[in-house]
């Protein structure tokens, strides 16, 4: 009997592709704008955690330096070796603490050369920043303390100073340092601000302090909190013992900024996420002009087909068969947008998440619920002009020029 | 459904088909109202071929719709199997239409771009007859009325006398107690009328449907058994017609 009613509602539809075509367009721009906000804006906030995941959620960075208006700085006083000692020392939570200095400097093998950001650091610093040792091996004590000159690379420099060549054991040049390639770093991808994390060059803080530098400063302090430990309270710990190394009184500002990784995730996937909603907000109301669309062309079709519903009551359709037949044929004509609207969301998403770099997240939920809304929308929108249809008078509607 | 408690509601026999007991209908009211049918009493028995004529006015369309069921008489009762239509509801009546009648109209009535097979599968699916069973009949309705291989074709691509024919076996394909025919040859030329008229004719008499006709056309009538006039609401005329028996 449905089915019946179904396939009697696709004849129709055949009937009159342009015109069905038409009437759903309206759904079909709807449900696709929809699906497509919700996917990208997904790719994105998912794009913007892992990036965060992948510099470590529970990351802080201490920085010399005091929080001024735009424009304006001060001496900063640089933090030494001995900070990052006490802090691994004296505040508990921390599970690692990595000193960081560095500095863009062009580095040179052979007749390649690529300008890149050179670290100096220890061992720490690739378990602060999540990194991992892909082949070779990390600093060891000794190259540490005597500042050797050794040097473990990132992807990107790897690619473009090696190629396709075995780069370990070979010797590198950063500036007048000439150090031998111990290590090669997993590749990381790109951080929330777009910089290449691959692009980069570690080696020993005190070979970068003495050969490269010329002083003894730490540039900022890079510190991971133990999991599950509270990273407030940490912050807080860190500033303490901050203060009281650089002897201030209760009355001076903090001339070091400790900030938090999971503030920033928090406030940039919340960007991204009001974001998806109002534009998405602003999607859905096509789909309302869409059923707005269809009832309209549901009504203009009832009365041209009022001789035809004259014909279906004269030889023995029932009113409730009619309705039937109007309200089918608006719910298919409106789960056909629906489904084209899909389908066409799955592209653009796809086509979009290419231009943007953004993951492409499938989303079965939203892609459900779109479909549940465009039938409800026939629905709504088709009830009203099949039951004008169904309330014909046979006699007049056999008469209808 | 509820068809089964109507059928069996009309399994009484020895009484008329259709009967018409002082039928009126009033259109509009108090001083507008206009008398369309002012006390008709007619009897048609099944096998009958019925001509109703009479001039524009005289009560043949309304007292048509009547009889189809599309209307309901405003007094006087009209029964039909047995059946008082005047205390259906309209789904009843519906449901007596679809297996009980068959309509032809003036105008063919047909569905646009829709072929002339699936035209005459429309009342058949109605009465949700399986898929096999709705063609199976529809062809055969087509041959009946001479459309054999005409199947496919939607209504534009038919003549005016094919058109008729596709409605006829719309019509018949659900063999009908009665066929009603609305001036089926109004719209036609002789050739094409008397085609048509044949083949009611030949339905009459070779498988015995009943059959009522409103026609404008004397000699359309001189086909049929029994001839009845209107004039003014009332019928002035009922007379067997010896020639066509």
């Amino acid at each position: 009997m449905l089915w019946n009613t179904i396939l009697l509602s696709l004849r129709e539809i055949k009937r009159n592709v342009m015109r069905s075509f038409l009437t759903i367009l309206g759904i079909v721009i709807g449900v696709g704008a929809v699906i497509t906000m919700v996917t990208i804006g997904g790719g994105a906030t998912l794009q913007v955690k892992q990036q965060i995941a992948s510099m470590g959620s529970n990351l802080l960075m201490v920085s010399p330096g005091k929080r001024l208006g735009p424009g304006q700085s001060t001496g900063n006083i640089p933090f030494k070796q001995t900070d990052v000692e006490a802090i691994a020392r004296d505040v508990r939570s921390v599970a690692a603490v990595a000193p960081v200095s560095s500095q863009a400097i062009k580095a040179i093998f052979g007749n390649q050369n690529w300008s890149s950001q050179v670290t100096g650091s220890d061992n720490q610093y690739f378990t602060v920043t999540n990194r991992s040792i892909g082949a070779g091996r990390p600093f060891s004590e000794s190259e540490l303390r005597a500042g050797a000159a050794v040097c473990i690379v990132g992807e990107t420099v790897r690619k473009k100073l090696f190629g396709g060549q075995e780069a370990l054991g070979e010797k590198i040049r950063l500036q007048k340092l000439s150090c031998e390639v111990i290590g090669l770093l997993e590749g990381k991808g790109q951080s929330t601000m777009g910089m290449d994390q691959d692009d980069i060059v570690v080696i020993p803080l005190s070979t970068y302090q003495r050969r490269i530098a010329g002083n003894q400063d730490v540039g900022l302090i890079q510190i991971s909190v133990q999991q599950g430990a509270s990273t407030e309270k940490a912050q807080q710990e860190i500033g303490r013992l901050m203060r009281e190394r650089r002897h201030l009184s209760p009355s001076d500002d903090d001339n070091f900024n400790v900030m938090d990784m999971k503030e920033i995730a928090r406030m940039l996937t919340g960007t991204t996420q009001l974001l998806t909603a109002l534009l998405s907000a602003v999607a859905a109301v096509s789909l309302l002009v869409g059923g707005i669309g269809i009832m309209n062309i549901m009504l203009v079709s009832v009365t041209e087909r009022t001789r035809e519903i004259g014909i279906r009551l004269a030889i023995g359709a029932l009113e409730s068969e009619v309705l039937m037949q109007f309200l089918v044929e608006a719910v298919v004509l409106s789960s056909f947008g629906g489904l084209i609207g899909i389908v066409a969301a799955l592209a653009g998403s796809l086509w979009l998440a290419g231009i943007l770099h953004v993951p492409f997240v499938f989303n079965a939920g939203i892609i459900i619920i779109a479909f549940l809304f465009s039938a409800a929308v026939g629905v709504i929108f088709g009830y009203f002009p099949a039951l004008k249809a169904a309330r014909l008078d046979p006699i007049e509607a056999l008469r209808y020029e | 459904m509820k068809t089964a408690d109507t059928r069996e509601a009309t399994c009484e026999s020895g009484r008329h088909l259709i009967e018409f007991r002082g039928v009126t209908k009033v259109y509009g009211e108090g001083q507008a109202a206009m008398e369309a049918l002012r006390g008709i009493d007619l009897k048609i028995d099944e096998g009958e071929f019925v001509a109703i004529m009479g001039p524009s006015g005289s009560g043949k369309s309304t007292c048509m719709n009547i009889l189809g069921c599309l209307d309901t008489p405003t007094s006087g009762i009209y029964t039909f199997k047995g059946i008082e239509v005047g205390q259906l509801t309209r789904k009843q009546r519906a449901l007596l239409r679809r297996h009980y009648q068959g309509f032809v109209f003036q105008g063919y009535n047909l569905l646009n771009r829709t072929s002339a097979l699936e035209n005459v599968e429309l009342p058949l699916i109605y009465r949700h007859a399986p898929a096999h069973e709705r063609r199976q009949r529809s062809l055969q309705a087509l041959e009946t009325v001479g459309l054999k291989g005409w199947e496919s074709h939607t209504p534009g691509e038919l003549s005016g006398g094919q058109q008729q024919r596709v409605a006829i076996a719309r019509a018949i394909v659900t063999e009908p107690a009665v066929l009603l025919a609305d001036e089926p040859t109004g719209n036609l030329d002789t050739a094409c009328s008397r085609e048509i008229l044949e083949l009611l004719t030949s339905l009459n008499c070779d498988q015995g449907i009943t059959i009522v006709m409103i026609t404008h056309e004397p000699d359309m009538a001189a086909n049929a058994k029994r001839v009845v006039h209107f004039l003014d609401g009332l019928v002035a005329s009922d007379k067997q017609n010896g020639r066509a028996q």
